[in-house]
């Protein structure tokens, strides 16, 4: 069973990079409009067009 | 005379050299309404960046400091097709977001805590506690408390802030039984893992502050929603006045931005913005939306004006003053404070139930201790069968039970256009047996249109629209838009009396009855239609006149006798005219009507009938129906409503229509159904768990399932309140 000494602190570490990067998202604002990131994905404004050459 | 919106009242700046506004847009809802204003606003010179949030339906645009000026970006956003409004975001609101964002954090942590316990919890459950494996066992109880303590001292906050600061002022909350449940399970678990025992609690500690927490979270949530909502609609309706500065140079300029002593213009047609008092000019006032009398009164220099009332005929300059300087208002004010501090305290459902719960619960855990005890049981023992007699009682269902309805609830009345703005004013509803209604702009709309229109000639009708579209006047305004009218008549206007043009040979006059001398079918007329303002049209043959009125909202008669036969008591209460309300009431099937009536008075039936153990909900719109709003158990108000008035209703219902009004009643109903009976789920829940508890067969999984299965059966409740039906 001794495996388990680094198996499990292991996951929860794991664990604990999710919580980092849910903290980060929160920080960012990425939770501030999930309605218009949804349909941020599939909008195509980082494909050149003649109106948004830079 | 050049009118500029003056918008510097709204423009940040977050760093300098930037600026920065913050606008509600109407008409965004999907992903090409953000690709066209962002693209569209980024091509403007000067703009730095702009971002759409599609949630809140707001836009946030930044640019260079004094290369563009803010009224360019609203003009190009309504080139786009996008009316924007600015707003400057009250404190409030920021307060309200910071603690959401906090209960989300405490959230999150509390989900990684109990996510990661569960993964030990697991293992111990399924046989790792045995005790052949105690070094195993004591491993895991460590690596549990290693996770639960600091998450729960993290995540626990919201809770033990809250408990300290009812115990400091001597009361006592829910928080402070879940602080203590918590407390004491943490302080077990630690105990027991010293002394190699069985048993620890950790995940139960994690998973109860998990469960509370997303009660608390869903409140906040619909809290700041409804807040975000209100501050949109006041965003979009902020009026504007049209201010003279010294130089004569009139700008338009935001109400929020208008100081007493200013002097503003008030054109014909116009609504008043601002209270104060007449400099210049004559002209007649509507005072509806104030007093709810729908008879137009005159103004001379001298006289005092009110916001929102409509100015007919002749532009004023007025004098802005305080607001607790006008007679009307100054009273308005007086019954509000008073209507305020003798509103019936409500106590919530939850907090009534916490007030049953608590005491019983602790007086379990600790006769519990005693009973065991006396039996002959050692001190340590009877002790760990006590706090697991209060882990499993923790009101974790309990926390959820009325948050997750009132979400559903709230989302269920949005569709249906109501906006709550008190979380409490759901329960209120529910309680309702009695309505009262104010008649103008609640009843009937706020617009005024023709009532008689059948008793003129379509060419007649048709020459009388082209004519009064030359006029600025609400009634011509009302007339033209009655008659469809597209081609203006180049006519001249005689302020006050009327307008008057030479057509094909023939004389047309259309203005008030005397100006047309039409005073005897006026006459006429009147006496079909009380209610009425009138004004008359000098044709090429002879004289009409159309009876304008505020028709009652197109579904007022069906909702009303609907919410009759669901056995309310309906009552009219009206600033307005006798001969105007009575006319509505017959129309509406309304027995029990007053007119007349000063707030005062309103407040006082008010009284009478909250004395006759009425529940009593108020609607109404004017400023003048403010303090009775206050006054009532509950109260809506149509989004057309004055400010102060809005501010002190419960709920806002959108549209011409009164159904909304229906609607909101059958779901408040439905809502406070399910929130009792969630409420006796986690009762009869614990009445099962506190036997096994206080026997002492409680287990850790035992806790768990039952702690996690009972909130999810009041989750799965709260959701049917989507769906509500009418009573009877």
């Amino acid at each position: 069973m001794n495996v388990l000494v680094y198996l499990v602190p292991m996951a929860i570490g794991l664990g604990a990079i999710g919580l980092i990067a849910f903290l980060w998202a929160m920080k960012t604002g990425q939770f501030e409009d999930l309605d218009g990131a949804a349909w941020r994905a599939i909008s195509d404004d980082d494909l050149p067009d003649d109106e948004n050459k830079k | 005379m050049s009118e500029t919106q003056d918008l510097s009242h709204f423009v940040r700046h977050p760093v300098a050299g930037v600026a920065a506004m913050d606008l509600v847009v109407e008409g965004v809802h999907c992903g090409a309404c953000i690709t066209t204003i962002e693209k569209g606003l980024a091509r403007e010179s000067g703009v730095r960046g702009a971002r759409v949030n599609l949630a809140s339906k707001r836009v946030t645009v930044e640019w260079s400091d004094g290369e563009l000026k803010p009224e360019a970006i609203l003009d190009r956003l309504s080139s786009l097709g996008y009316p924007a409004y600015p707003f400057a975001a009250a404190n409030l609101d920021s307060v309200e977001a910071a603690e959401e964002k906090r209960l989300l954090r405490c959230l999150g942590v509390a989900a990684f805590g109990a996510m990661n316990v569960m993964l030990i919890s697991v293992a111990l459950w399924s046989g790792a506690a045995d005790s052949s494996a105690w070094a195993t066992r004591d491993f895991f109880h460590w690596l549990s408390a290693l996770v639960v303590l600091p998450c729960v001292a993290y995540a626990g906050r919201p809770f033990f802030d809250s408990a300290t600061k009812a115990l400091r002022q001597f009361s006592f909350n829910m928080d402070v039984p879940i602080t203590i449940g918590v407390t004491l399970a943490l302080a077990l678990s630690v105990a027991q893992t010293l002394q190699h025992a069985r048993e620890a609690y950790f995940d139960s500690a994690i998973m109860l502050v998990l469960f509370l927490l997303a009660g608390r979270y869903l409140d906040q949530r619909m809290r700041r929603r409804t807040r975000d909502v209100a501050t949109n609609l006041a965003a979009i309706k902020a009026e504007t006045a049209i201010k003279l500065n010294a130089d004569g140079e009139a700008r338009e300029t935001p109400i929020a931005a208008i100081q007493p002593g200013d002097l503003v213009l008030a054109r014909a047609g116009d609504r008043i913005a601002v209270d104060g008092v007449v400099e210049e000019g004559r002209s007649e006032v509507d005072q509806s939306l104030v007093t709810g009398e729908t008879a137009a009164i005159a103004v001379a220099p001298g006289a005092m004006v009110y916001a929102g009332t409509l100015n007919l005929a002749g532009a004023l300059r007025i004098r802005v003053s305080k607001a607790a300087e006008g007679t009307l208002l100054d009273e308005v004010n007086h019954l509000l404070e008073r209507a305020i501090e003798q509103r019936s305290s409500y106590v919530r459902l939850a907090d009534r139930a916490s007030r049953l719960y608590t005491p019983v619960v602790h007086l379990t855990a600790l006769s519990t201790f005693i009973g065991w005890l006396l039996i002959g049981l050692s001190w340590q023992p009877a002790l760990v069968i006590a706090i697991t007699v209060l882990i499993i009682t923790c009101p974790c269902a309990l926390g959820l039970a009325v948050p997750a309805v009132q979400v559903v609830a709230a989302s269920a009345m949005f569709r249906h256009g109501v906006m709550l703005n008190s979380g409490d004013g759901l329960e209120r509803l529910a309680d309702v047996d009695t309505i009262v209604f104010d008649k103008t702009g609640t009843l009937t709309l706020p617009q005024a249109s023709l009532a008689n229109r059948d008793d003129i000639a379509p060419d007649e009708f048709a020459l009388a629209g082209s004519l009064a579209l030359a006029s600025k006047h609400p009634l011509a305004k009302a007339v033209a838009a009655a008659a469809g009218a597209t081609d203006p008549l180049a006519a001249h206007e005689f302020p006050g009396q009327g307008v008057t043009v030479f057509h094909e040979g023939k004389r047309l006059k259309l203005g008030s009855p005397v100006y047309c001398k039409a005073e005897a079918e006026a006459a006429a007329v009147a006496a079909l239609w009380p209610d009425a303002s009138l004004i008359a049209f000098r044709g090429p043959e002879r004289a009409v006149v159309f009876a304008i009125r505020q028709a009652p909202r197109p579904d007022a008669a069906a909702v009303v006798a609907g919410l009759a036969r669901e056995g309310y008591a309906i009552e009219i209460l009206s600033g307005d005219r006798p001969e105007a309300v009575g006319k509505v009431a017959r129309e509406l099937g309304v027995a029990r009507f007053s007119a007349g009536l000063k707030p005062a008075d309103k407040i006082a039936r008010l009284k009478i009938l909250r004395e006759a153990g009425r529940h009593v909900l108020m609607v109404g719109d004017g400023l003048n129906d403010a303090p009775a709003l206050a006054a009532a158990n509950v109260s809506i108000s149509p989004i057309s409503a004055a400010h102060l008035t809005q501010a002190q209703a419960d709920a806002v219902f959108l549209g011409d229509r009164l159904a909304p009004i229906a609607e909101a009643l059958h779901i408040a109903r439905k809502a406070k159904a399910l929130m009792i009976e969630n409420l006796w789920m986690s009762a009869i829940y614990n009445f099962i768990a506190v036997p096994i508890a206080i026997l002492g067969y409680a287990t850790p999984l035992i806790a768990a399932l039952a702690m996690s299965g009972s909130s999810l059966l009041v989750t799965g409740n709260a959701l049917r309140a989507r769906k509500a039906r009418a009573r009877g």
